[in-house]
């Protein structure tokens, strides 16, 4: 009795959808096996000959008996329908080809540039738009740095600490205001360290030779200069909420508001141990909201980062280790280790050439102990929900934007190739520069 | 790859900024005219001496040596996939290798008594991968950047048989590897055909039979030296003649001129000798005798390679100066000349999909490959990279997304074809009695992203056991320890016995003017008998010796 009533019920929820989907622009997928990929083990179950109906750009409805009339159908030919991917770190739209200067704008001169907004340099034309669209990323974290923090050589006293605002990016958009999912969806930092460069090596390069006391010396200068900038930022903040009379706006200032009262997260890019505990230490005592970016030697901190709930945008796993002596797969195992220390994980190129290629590196994680539900949430809901956009985007449930793509099997695999795709509910044209080379090209007579 | 960044400006300067980031970085194209490839090379040298890596590097050879070379030769795989690759795959097969040699492939194979069996079952075995652009194990600098035409020097010189990325790429399943000079140069030197037998002196790296190479260089890289200052603000160099893709063809074509001149005037005064003359020899060349082999077919040409233009010019030198080009490497637009690299015979080795990182991939397309092989080319997948080379066959599956080429198609791009390119292909390449008995073990097959390499048997001697590898880090991680452990304390007996010597257990500071410290030897005396660590003594301590151990166990 229950049931026929819930059935009665779905079948009136179901024509009412109906009805308001012929009233607005609205699209049915049809017989596709649908992958939920949800946060929640109740809705992430696969549906078998699956429909998912796009009211204005958004999922109005995902089940196995949609039947929507009026509505443009289109036919899954029983593919896999997965959410979009996301990379949650590329210089997507900011950098064109990494050699020539021109066509880059990353690294803005200063140490503290928090009030550079990432979109408004986005460039909607840049190939690689289209390029890693067509690889089944729908959306990126596009950074205003080229990134290398907390690392190897990443500490000289004019490298910034504070680049700018990275901003989500859908990719598909007229304009970078068309594409913006979220602007200022992170504060991008590259955390001061003590560099680790051999003698030799500043011989070779000329550097001035430093000592390691040096060294540290302009370490602690950084780190005092971090403290300073944010005790201004909060006295900036205090001033304004107070009305003070001789108060003057400050770009930078106002840009660091949302950081400190916790609602900005800061993208903290630290490839050492040293750097994350650092890190950490900075966000309790700053009591601001942090992501770690990049890391590649865990160390003791894959425990301390699940302890204070500190999620990590993971770099390339297909990486060398960074020592001669460390395990030939230290730096595959890494995102499992950090999953099984109960850290939440998302996956990122930090680059531009390769940020097609983020699903082969989670992929690669999964050879080495990942479990690949988890491999795939790091590129869907884990992204979306670290980066506070999970109402949105990172999963095929009801009242999202359709980001979705259809392929020919797991989007992981290189093998697989992605059929189609959708943004915003919008079909995405699979086209790029390589393709329409490769059209041409395989014709010629 | 943010490291090209740094890469291509440090390219003409030798004052690259900030390259060292790179060694930390994966896709370091070292096949860049730039003294970084050097950089990181020395960087992992230092860190190593820094941390007693290398002690660890060479007892890891030790235990690998120890333990896996030395193991019986009749090994049957069985019951696996077996991906022959040249002869179709065989569900449930086996594989049956004796004097390293593949003795026999099929279904049902009995091991012959006292053979190692290896289970097989759910496995996948494979062709050991070929990797046709390396930069491994080169010790030091891959660019003699002083001359453009460097054709006097010779990889197999500069061989390192410790450097560690031999075992990473073992570890993915690669046995072959093509070790070329950079690309600073339009002839760069010349080139070796090594096998990863890790643990072995490098003479004993380098494969027997194959035919040494020669590197060439076109475009963007070879072009760099000869940039005005303008271009790279840290130029302080002299500008080395060439400087466009004009003078690279032409530097080529006045290299083989004169080789042909040397070859003739050898030509000429070996008949005068044949005649019975006694005539003064030619004065020896080094510079122009690889270009004469290569005249003479004795030598393969590899050529760094982007654009289509200089890829037609290079082609058409050889045409006119008598010789081959073996294989373009890179070759990114080769797809728009792939009828002209099919008809002069050349192969292929291409990157899967890179493009981005300079102006000249502008047209650069993952679907080169599969274009070039639709068009006849021999078309193989390679690395250019340290760490790209421990997964070409995750890299080959990107075919069949990029052109729709087939499995069997994409393997071969990673095992076959780069065996053909080298001239190697009746030893190695596939799963075929009598072959070279080099082989993989997957956990799933070998173009899912998902499979792991679980074993690597080069000339039949297992060089990589995934089990074995796990087993002995605690061992390595102990080993370290150990070695840290006794500097420190060393260090503190010096600092002790120093402050002792200076005049009580706190170290009192001597009286000013006093005499000299007697017991600190003089500069330039040897030091004391134990008053530094021994490292290499330490490797001998009982209890402490990889290779001892693994006998006391029975493994020997």
């Amino acid at each position: 009795m229950r049931d026929t009533r819930l059935r009665i019920l779905t079948l009136l929820v179901a024509a009412a959808a109906c009805a308001f989907a012929a009233e607005h622009e609205s699209l049915l997928i049809k017989n596709v096996t649908i992958h939920p990929v949800t946060s929640s083990p109740a809705t992430s179950a696969e549906i078998k000959g699956g429909s998912v109906l796009i009211v204005d750009g958004k999922i109005a409805e995902i089940g196995t008996k949609i039947s929507a009339k009026g509505v443009k159908v289109f036919d899954g030919k029983g593919m896999d329908l997965y959410p979009g991917l996301i990379n949650t770190g590329s210089n997507v739209g900011l950098s064109e080809i990494s050699s020539i200067r021109d066509t880059i704008d990353l690294d803005e001169i200063g140490i503290f540039n928090p009030q550079l907004k990432a979109e408004v340099a986005f460039n909607p034309s840049s190939q690689h738009v289209e390029i890693v669209r067509a690889a089944g990323i729908t959306t990126v974290l596009s950074l205003p740095s080229a990134g290398g923090g907390g690392g190897f050589g990443r500490a000289g006293a004019d490298n910034p600490i504070i680049t700018g605002q990275a901003a989500l990016m859908h990719l598909n958009g007229w304009t970078w205001e068309d594409m913006a999912l979220k602007r200022g969806a992170a504060l991008d930092m590259s955390f001061p360290t003590i560099p680790n460069v051999p003698r030799q090596l500043q011989n070779f390069l000329g550097t001035p030779q430093r000592t390691y006391p040096e060294l540290e010396r302009e370490y602690k200068v950084k780190l005092e200069q971090m403290g300073n900038f944010f005790e201004d930022a909060r006295r900036y903040a205090k001033a304004k909420a107070a009305g003070a009379p001789d108060f003057e706006p400050d770009p930078k200032f106002e840009a660091m508001i949302p950081v400190i009262e916790g609602k900005r997260p800061i993208l903290v890019r630290a490839e050492r141990e040293r750097a994350i505990k650092d890190a950490v230490e900075f966000a309790d005592k700053e009591k601001v909201k942090i992501i770690i970016g990049d890391p590649h030697e865990l160390g003791s901190t894959a425990e301390l980062l699940a302890k204070h709930g500190i999620p990590v945008v993971l770099g390339k796993t297909l990486v060398l280790p960074l020592r001669e002596d460390d395990p030939y797969d230290s730096q595959y195992t890494l995102p499992a280790q950090l999953f099984k220390a109960g850290v939440k994980i998302c996956f990122a190129s930090f680059d531009v050439e390769f940020a097609r290629n983020v699903p082969f590196e989670a992929a690669a994680a999964v050879a080495f102990g990942l479990p690949q539900e988890e491999a795939l949430k790091g590129l869907t809901i884990n992204a979306a929900e670290i980066f506070g956009v999970a109402d949105l985007i990172g999963s095929i449930e009801k009242g999202k934007l359709a980001d979705l793509i259809l392929t020919d099997g797991d989007p992981l695999e290189a093998k697989t190739s992605i059929k189609a795709e959708f943004i915003a509910g919008k079909a995405v044209s699979l086209e790029s520069h390589h393709t329409q080379l490769y059209e041409k090209w395989k014709e010629r007579p | 790859m943010r490291s090209a960044i740094s890469d291509q400006r440090s390219g003409v300067s030798g004052q690259p900024a900030a390259s060292f980031q790179l060694s930390a970085v994966s896709f370091q194209p070292k096949d860049m005219p730039s003294l970084s490839a050097e950089t990181s090379l020395g960087a992992a040298g230092t860190s190593a001496r820094a941390t007693g890596g290398w002690a660890v590097a060479f007892c890891l050879a030790g235990l690998f040596v120890a333990t896996l070379a030395a193991q019986a030769q009749t090994v049957l795989i069985r019951n696996a996939t077996v991906l022959t690759v040249t002869k179709g795959t065989i569900e449930n097969g086996s594989v049956l290798i004796q004097d390293g040699k593949i003795a026999a492939v099929g279904k049902n194979l009995s091991a012959p008594a006292g053979a190692t069996v290896v289970d097989g079952t759910g496995k996948f075995v494979s062709p050991g991968l070929i990797d046709c652009h390396s930069h491994t194990a080169v010790e030091g600098s891959v660019n003699e950047g002083s001359v453009s035409d460097s054709s006097m020097v010779n990889i197999a010189d500069v061989l390192n048989p410790t450097d560690i990325n031999i075992y990473r790429a073992l570890a993915g399943g690669l046995t072959v590897s093509n070790v070329l000079h950079g690309s600073a140069n339009s002839i760069g030197g010349q080139t070796i055909v090594i096998k990863l037998r890790w643990g072995k002196r490098a003479k004993d790296l380098i494969f027997e039979g194959a035919k040494p190479g020669i590197k060439f260089a076109l475009g963007e890289n070879p072009k760099r030296a000869g940039y005005p200052p303008d271009f790279f603000s840290a130029t302080t160099q002299e500008r080395r003649y060439p400087g466009t893709r004009l003078g690279v063809e032409d530097e080529i074509r006045e290299d083989f001129t004169q080789a042909k001149i040397y070859q003739a005037k050898w030509k000429q005064y070996n008949e005068r000798v044949a005649r019975g003359e006694h005539p003064i020899p030619p004065r020896r060349d080094l510079r122009l005798e690889p270009l004469v082999e290569v005249l003479e077919g004795k030598r393969y040409v590899h050529a760094h390679s982007y654009r289509a233009d200089e890829i037609l010019a290079l082609i058409r030198t050889a045409d006119d100066m008598g010789f081959k080009i073996r294989t373009f490497q890179h070759v990114m637009e080769g797809y728009k000349v792939a009828d002209e690299i099919a008809a002069h015979g050349a192969g292929a080795s291409t990157f899967s999909d890179w493009y981005g990182y300079k102006y000249e991939v502008i047209d650069a397309t993952p679907y080169n490959a599969a274009i070039m092989a639709r068009k006849g080319v021999v078309v193989s997948l390679n690395s250019d990279s340290d760490e790209l080379q421990r997964h070409l066959n995750w890299d080959a599956a990107k075919v069949i997304r990029y052109g729709g080429l087939t499995p069997d198609e994409a393997l071969a791009m990673v095992t076959i074809n780069p065996a053909k390119q080298l001239g190697i292909d009746d030893k190695v390449g596939s799963i075929e009695a009598g072959k070279s008995a080099d082989l993989v073990l997957y956990d799933k097959h070998p173009l899912s992203n998902y499979a792991k390499v679980l074993a690597v048997w080069i000339d039949g001697h297992q060089y990589f056991d995934r089990d074995q590898d796990l087993k002995d880090r605690e061992k390595l991680v102990a080993q370290k320890k150990e070695l840290i452990d006794k500097e420190k304390a060393d260090e503190e007996a010096a600092r002790k016995k120093a402050a002792e010597e200076r005049g009580g257990p706190e170290g009192r500071r001597r009286p000013e003017g006093a005499a000299p410290d007697a017991a600190k030897p003089k500069e330039g005396a040897p030091p004391k008998e134990g008053a530094k660590p021994n490292i290499l003594q330490i490797g001998h301590q009982a209890g402490t010796d990889p290779v001892a151990d693994q006998a006391k166990e029975g493994a020997l």
